[in-house]
């Protein structure tokens, strides 16, 4: 019938890195033998175990360079969300005694919102600060915001959906100053732009593997030592007792080295990628008429492209794109898996019909050049037949 | 996610565009939600003698409102009436269930549509009729 939509088209144009990266050779080569001949669990005391918690400590210790910390205040999770989940019960259940409230945004990740809305239903007190149209928090918020029963923040450092950069170490300032402990959500920053936990003033924060090359299901939480958490698994003693279970060896030693080469290439790359993303940014808003950028112009993570295209849907978008070998993603509804476009677009004041015309696209190592041109060729002449189709914007055409 | 049939009729939309002068037109669905349907229609004889349509929205509700013109092209109002949205997702071959509701809008674009020309020919006979008993 249709066996022509679905051929594989000539190119592979991956760019959704901001939702998972592959495995990078060097990281599958260096988890590989933990798989096989070093097969141990950490907590055993005979040399097959010794090998595995010497590979554990040696990831951490990788791990804890990428962002500057000490290696004993980190916890190995099973991911971003993970890590999120333990930061914030974990502190909540551990202060409550000292306050009720705490201060986060509207547009952080589900992973930091569901918690939120979670410790609500068992009394704590959530403020969700809004941000600017160009979703940025402002300081300035999170200080009127505070209260004598604030017990923590929880602002993101790099927006997973439109790339603004938060103002991380002047809240964090600002949460030293008040005795509060401030938590960031760091899985699309950490290895994009330098972070430093101690100059940042920040006492939590969230890293996963999979966004910077390294294998899905492992992750970080960085705890500033003095920092209390009720451990939200419990068990065996692992990870200085604030999360049991047998460490999955070969995922954190992949972590590590995902940190390692992240950090080592993150000047350059960060460099290349800002290029590649300031082309694909300004050749879409010149070539295709009523597109707006999303997120802030210039403190934005060097990945990460979110434009609107008015008259259109995202997953219409998205299905013509991906015919041409181009993967992206949306903030629409049809593609968020709700009625409701993105929470993110919607509280930066971004109209739902602009919404639901959202197009993210966030770059990678495999990204290149070609691939930008490649897309600004492609993109124009979908926009153009699915404005001719649309309802709205009659007569709009792209420049071509 | 879409089967083959539902990807045909995204990528090869049949009956896109805008009859003009309508004989009936209607439009469904709200950008809020991210589906908006458009219908127009030429009626013959009691029958739908042309149908376009244009849409704002997801994969589903574009194939849905392609289906629903090829479905009714040449079938009276009557006929046309009786088809329903969830005929139109079963002449399609399915479709996933969180596209069952927001985007499968089409048949009740389709009615609207009818109803607009209904209205408009009981208006016109009655001026008619308003005119010839004068």
């Amino acid at each position: 019938m249709s066996t022509e939509t679905r051929k594989t088209p000539e190119r592979h144009i991956y760019l959704d890195h901001s939702a998972t990266t592959p495995v990078r050779p060097e990281v599958l080569a260096a988890m590989l033998p933990y798989f096989g001949d070093k097969f141990g669990n950490a907590s055993s005391v005979h040399r097959w175990g010794r090998e595995a918690r010497m590979a554990v400590e040696e990831a951490r210790e990788k791990v804890a360079s990428l962002i500057k910390a000490d290696p004993r205040e980190i916890i190995f999770t099973s991911g971003g969300t993970e890590s999120d989940n333990l930061a914030l019960r974990g502190v909540a259940w551990a202060y409550r005694s000292r306050g009720n409230h705490i201060i986060t945004s509207a547009i952080e990740h589900h992973a930091v919102l569901h918690t939120c809305e979670s410790l609500e239903k068992e009394g704590f007190r959530v403020t969700y600060l809004p941000c600017d149209r160009y979703g940025m928090i402002d300081p300035e918020e999170v200080k009127r915001a505070i209260t004598k029963d604030t017990i923590l923040i929880s602002i993101m450092h790099g927006q997973n959906e439109v790339g603004t950069i938060e103002p991380i170490g002047e809240i964090g300032k600002l949460a030293k100053e008040h005795g509060i402990i401030f938590h960031s959500d760091a899985v699309q920053s950490a290895g994009k732009v330098p972070i430093d936990v101690n100059a940042m003033n920040v006492d939590l924060l969230t890293v996963s593997s999979h966004k910077i090359y390294g294998p899905k299901g492992v992750g970080a939480l960085y705890v500033r030592k003095g920092t209390r958490l009720v451990p939200q698994a419990t068990g065996g003693a692992h990870e200085r007792g604030m999360r049991a279970g047998t460490e999955n060896v070969p995922g954190i030693v992949g972590f590590g080295e995902a940190c390692r080469l992240a950090e080592k290439e993150l000047p350059e790359e960060s460099k290349r990628l800002s290029a590649l993303r300031d082309r694909l940014i300004r050749g879409i808003l010149d070539k295709i008429p009523d597109s707006i950028l999303n997120g802030h112009p210039t403190e934005r993570l060097p990945h990460n492209v979110n434009v609107s295209i008015k008259y259109v849907e995202g997953e219409s978008m998205l299905l013509n794109l991906d015919l041409l070998g181009v993967g992206a993603s949306s903030g629409s509804a049809c593609t968020s898996g709700s009625l409701e476009p993105s929470h993110v677009l919607l509280a930066m004041g971004v109209p739902h019909e602009v919404a639901h015309g959202s197009l993210r696209m966030t770059l990678g190592k495999s990204n290149t050049e070609a691939d930008i041109d490649y897309v600004l060729e492609v993109l124009p002449p979908i926009v153009e037949r699915l404005r001719e189709m649309s309802v709205f914007g009659r007569g709009q055409k792209s420049k071509s | 996610m879409y089967n083959d049939k539902v990807m045909d009729h995204f990528f090869h939309p049949r009956n896109v565009g805008e009859i003009e002068n309508p004989d009936g037109e209607g439009q469904v669905g709200n950008p809020v939600c991210g589906d908006v349907m458009r219908i127009t229609l030429r009626i013959k004889d009691g029958r739908i003698e042309d149908i376009k349509f244009k849409t704002f929205g997801c994969g589903a509700a574009i194939a849905t409102s392609s289906m629903v013109t090829e479905m009714v092209k040449g079938l009276t109002l009557e006929e046309a009436m009786k088809v329903s949205n969830k005929a139109v997702a079963e002449a399609l071959g399915g479709l996933p269930p969180q596209k069952l509701h927001c985007s499968n809008l089409a048949a009740d674009a389709l009615h609207a549509a009818i109803q607009d020309y209904l209205r408009k020919t009981k208006k016109a006979l009655e001026e008619d009729n308003a005119t010839s008993l004068q």
